[in-house]
């Protein structure tokens, strides 16, 4: 069997934690992470960020027919997401049939994101969820 | 210097079964969700297993206590569903929330109190000053054959105790196991579902090691039930705690802020610390909280835990166990078997 795990633990920090880049000169942020920032070019300086995960959905859809790996998840929505700091991102909203709507906040959640069959290694990462407050902290 | 609870999160997954459907579905009596007081139970959703939930309730421990996850200096996830044979959880765990790679980690297995037993190996680390912050987690997707009586309680969900000295939230005043060799419930590598021995996991198995456990620890403190304001014990049915809390003395009033099986059914190595941590969403300041464990095979691990003003604190950190209950989401049979893989396509 061959396996994807080297590509996949490369992108175990955006996967994980949504790890991006942030440039201090234009202060814009950049996911999946860029090694150059378009708008400062040598003038840029990178750093290393973890966004909150926190965004709201900008469009989204229902898959019905998905390829193979994703076909037991059907019926499941795919949404753009626009992160608090401002990079689009595509991501699966998690239980949410009938619930989402264009506009909702929502929240990072860790999921399996697929699996090399039985044997193989398991792909965890990013998904969405509407987002869950603390009750107490709305008293 | 004493340990204890620094921060803890619980993550319960949002879908739900009711006892009433499954016995629809087998032809059991209407009844049985009355006889085991279980009356629905969580279901993980397609895309969680036991590392999920993890990492979900140690992120709510994280976020609650306001936690730099760098601080961490062990990981123990005590679990009877860890996804892998070989590759621990605390591992994916460990890199899912931050943490520096300089911390110890290994997955534990003792049925449903694996997770009670990652908290007294991450005491042990903190109280003799090896470690900073150890995060000790419960976690299961637990497993019940179609048509077993297990099916209609083995749920899902964890929760996740930081255990430190500094800034506690709870201080643990000590601790007692007991453990014998009892096979009342086992699984044999490789297969799908646990066997159990009906009525056999009772009294020679729950009774004897909880009571043990907790008599035990209540004569090494020189402590009563009366000390105490509130009660946790396994909860594996909604039967079993409550027969138990009356042998030892308890009463109904104690036990009930931490008694969630009825709502979610039992979610094995995070049963008893979920339980502790629904009692610690409502406790105050001062209160006194005695916890027992079980796990077949069999022990018990009984903790007595004193709330400290820490707690007022952290108490809006991060979703409540009741806030988790509420968020529910209901499934029929058919639904349930797909989340659960019951279907061999």
């Amino acid at each position: 069997m061959t396996t994807q795990a080297p590509r996949f633990w490369r992108s175990i920090p955006q996967r994980y934690n949504l790890k991006g880049t942030h440039c201090t000169s234009c202060n814009e942020y950049f996911f999946p992470p860029r090694n150059l920032c378009p708008n400062c070019r040598r003038g840029a300086h990178l750093e290393e960020y973890a966004f909150k995960g926190t965004g709201t959905i900008i469009t989204y859809t229902t898959i019905y027919n998905a390829t193979e790996d994703f076909e037991r998840l059907t019926p499941y929505n795919l949404a753009i997401i626009q992160l608090d700091e401002g990079p689009r991102v595509t991501g699966q909203i998690v239980s949410s049939l009938g619930e989402i709507k264009i506009g909702m906040r929502v929240r990072p959640v860790f999921r399996i994101l697929g699996k090399e069959g039985d044997r193989g290694i398991i792909y965890y990462g990013t998904k969405f969820a509407p987002i869950l407050e603390p009750s107490c902290a709305k008293e | 210097m004493v340990s204890g609870i620094v921060s803890y999160g619980v993550y319960i997954p949002r879908f739900r079964i009711r006892v009433d459907e499954i016995a629809r579905v087998w032809g059991d009596g209407a009844d049985i969700s009355e006889s085991l007081r279980v009356f629905e139970k969580s279901v993980p959703d397609l895309d969680e297993d036991a590392v999920t939930i993890a990492v979900e309730a140690a992120r709510n421990a994280l976020a609650r206590g306001n936690v730099d996850a760098r601080r961490i200096g062990a990981i123990y996830v005590g679990s009877e569903s860890h996804p892998y044979a070989v590759k621990p959880t605390g591992t994916i765990v460990g890199q899912a929330v931050c943490s520096s790679a300089s911390y110890t980690a290994a997955d534990f297995e003792f049925a449903c109190k694996a997770g009670t037993a990652a908290v007294q190996a991450c005491l042990g680390l903190v109280g003799s000053n090896n470690i900073d912050l150890g995060l000790a987690i419960g976690s299961d997707v637990s497993q019940g054959a179609p048509g077993d009586m297990l099916e209609y309680t083995a749920a899902a969900g964890g929760a996740a105790y930081l255990i430190g000295r500094d800034n506690l939230a709870a201080e643990v005043e000590s601790f007692y196991s007991f453990t014998t060799d009892t096979p009342d419930f086992w699984r044999r590598e490789g297969m799908p579902y646990p066997e159990h021995g009906g009525r056999f996991t009772g009294e020679p198995a729950y009774f004897k090691h909880v009571s043990s456990a907790a008599r035990g620890l209540m004569e090494r403190m020189g402590t009563k039930p009366q000390d105490y304001d509130y009660a946790v014990f396994h909860q594996p049915n909604g039967k079993f705690p409550v027969r138990v809390a009356k042998l030892l003395g308890f009463s109904k009033k104690q036990i009930e802020p931490g008694l969630v099986v009825p709502m979610i059914g039992n979610t094995y190595s995070g049963s008893c610390l979920i339980g502790l941590a629904a009692t610690l969403d409502i406790a105050k300041p001062g209160d006194r909280i005695f916890v027992t464990s079980f796990g077949s095979g069999a022990g018990s691990d009984a903790f007595s835990i004193r709330v400290t003003d820490g707690i007022e604190a952290i108490r809006c950190g991060a979703p409540s166990v009741r806030d988790y209950i509420g968020n529910a989401q209901y499934l029929d049979y058919a639904m349930y078997a797909k989340h659960k893989g019951k279907l061999r396509i």
